[in-house]
């Protein structure tokens, strides 16, 4: 039986790769200010750190005392479709709206590369002729520096943190499967391989733990809601490769956000236990002949496709509403299909349809694994241009399958989605934008001439919808009519 | 991390790709996308390659 405890509110973050081609000294941290700069379909903001708690720690305040990055200083939009676009590290970051269902979440995903395209070809406009800025959705250079595509699940505070630990473990080391998109080589000490199918195997050391950037943990444990902290938590995921095909975002969201649904409604049956999970997580990704079992802490042993169908068959009996038996259906069509052909899920896993292009230079040009063309390829899947991502050729060709229209993506980088806070935040930003002097997740800062600033709270992801807030906007000529207005309506 | 560059001779390279060569792949069905994908690919590999440096995040 379906049971929605809480409702499924989830989104996705995504640091992108960049160079400046014929300038081999560029600055990433500079490049990649240009590019957030240039996009015209937002408001620079600065975003409020104030309600932000990255280092709080979900096991609790054992773990806490960690020291703050100064984060408030970086570069940073706010986007009229609600989403964030700014400079973390050295990367242009776009963080999807806050979306309902996988579907919308995927969507929204698949607009950011757009976003950073058209946001690229702006930046190019104003640096000198014939440097042209590359974005890269991808998760790694190759030599050892990774960058992340990070979910995030909005999930029941009742949800004990180590029943998650427990069940999400097995469950995100074997959906590697069908999250990867693809690498050659390996990384970080991991043992030499030609190609794997995962950007971020390689790069993780622990079980659980709050870090991102070094010794990254399989479970991550931030514990940062932007939300109500007694209803809800964010959790973070950020084992996942950002993902290009449509189907497999999809997908990766749709599966992922049925097991923690399940979990909240005690659904999810008894946990399925690796006993070395930080192993498991590389050498499932360089099998890419998908045979290998990896051991289970009860003895036995199974391969990621054989738990990846213990998953699927308990949560078919879980899914209830339409979209939970599509994420079904798509889901068990994928691992029929990986079990029957690896290759016949070239037209859906990004991971596949990279490995056949890279293939069939090797085949062509009698290319070894270590030739710099075959890593240029991989590289260049990636490129979110759609002139030069080899990604958008298989598409253009027929070779990868597509789930959202041109107009819906095009839809999806201008308006919020209708179903959450994020159409506040987007519209606010779309018609209020001279009038915006902070923003966060969830709080919006006016200033309207008065002595004081005026903040409006965003608690709850599940307010500030089309359906709660459009008339009052439509019917607000300026900021300060919505402030009276919101005041009247609150 | 700084780029490692492992010199090899060319035997060494053909035992090595020997034993990372796991399955004949079947790539009839994008072997005439190759030709379109040149015209568009990184002309200097390995410069780009070697230029593709990015600092870690998250």
């Amino acid at each position: 039986m379906a049971n929605s405890l809480s409702p499924p509110v989830l989104g996705t973050e995504t640091e992108f790769g960049i160079t400046v081609r014929n300038q081999g000294d560029f600055n990433p941290v500079t490049a990649s200010s240009l590019v957030v700069n240039a996009y015209r379909r937002g408001r620079r903001l600065r975003w409020s750190m104030e309600e932000e708690t990255p280092e709080r720690d979900a096991r609790g305040d054992r773990y806490a005392a960690r020291s703050r990055a100064a984060m408030d200083d970086f570069l940073n939009a706010v986007l009229g479709n609600g989403a964030r676009l700014y400079v973390d590290h050295a990367h242009p970051e776009y963080s999807t709206p806050e979306c309902l269902g996988p579907r919308q979440a995927a969507l929204y995903d698949k607009a950011g590369e757009v976003v950073l395209h058209e946001a690229a070809r702006a930046a190019e406009a104003s640096i000198a002729d014939g440097r042209r800025v590359g974005i890269y959705k991808n998760n790694s250079d190759g030599k050892g520096n990774s960058y992340g595509a990070h979910e995030n699940y909005l999930v029941s505070r009742d949800v004990p943190f180590g029943d998650i630990v427990a069940h999400l473990t097995g469950f995100l080391v074997s959906r590697q499967i069908f999250t990867g998109s693809g690498k050659v080589g390996a990384e970080n000490g991991r043992p030499r391989v030609g190609y794997q199918i995962t950007q971020r195997a390689d790069f993780f050391e622990e079980r659980v733990g709050l870090e991102t950037t070094l010794k990254r943990p399989i479970i991550n444990t931030r514990d940062e809601p932007h939300g109500d902290p007694k209803r809800f938590r964010r959790l973070h995921v950020i084992i996942g490769d950002a993902t290009r095909s449509e189907i497999q975002t999809y997908l990766k969201l749709g599966s992922t956000s049925l097991l923690l649904r399940a979990l909240e409604a005690g659904a999810a049956g008894s946990p399925l236990l690796l006993s070395d999970p930080v192993s498991a997580t590389w050498q499932v990704s360089h099998d890419t002949g998908l045979t290998q079992a990896v051991a289970l802490e009860d003895g036995s042993t199974a391969t990621a496709l054989a738990l990846q169908w213990e998953y699927l068959e308990r949560l078919a009996g879980f899914a209830g509403s339409e979209e939970d038996n599509d994420v079904i259906s798509v889901w068990e069509e994928v691992l029929q299909d990986l079990e029957r052909d690896v290759m016949s899920t070239a037209d859906r896993l990004d991971w596949v349809a990279k490995r056949r292009i890279i293939e069939a230079y090797r085949t062509r040009d009698g290319l070894a694994w270590d030739d710099p063309k075959l890593k240029t390829l991989d590289l260049q899947y990636h490129d979110v241009d759609p002139t030069r991502g080899l990604y958008d050729r298989l598409v253009a060709s027929g070779r990868i399958r597509r789930m959202f229209t041109d107009e819906e993506v095009r839809a999806a980088v201008n308006d919020p989605p209708p179903g959450t806070r994020a159409y506040f935040r987007g519209r606010c930003v779309d018609k209020y934008g001279a009038a915006l002097v902070s923003a966060n997740w969830d709080s919006l800062v006016f200033d309207v001439g008065e002595s004081t600033l005026r903040r409006v709270p965003m608690m709850d992801p599940l307010r500030g919808t089309r359906e709660m807030v459009s008339d009052l906007i439509d019917e607000s000529p300026d900021a300060a009519a919505l402030l009276a207005n919101l005041g009247g309506a609150e | 991390m700084k780029e490692r560059v492992r010199k090899t001779t060319k035997d060494e390279q053909q035992a090595d790709d020997a034993e990372l060569e796991t399955t004949d792949i079947d790539t009839s069905d994008v072997d005439d996308l190759l030709d379109e994908i040149d015209e568009v690919l990184e002309e200097n590999a390995e410069e780009f390659v070697k230029n593709y440096v990015q600092k870690g995040g998250e």
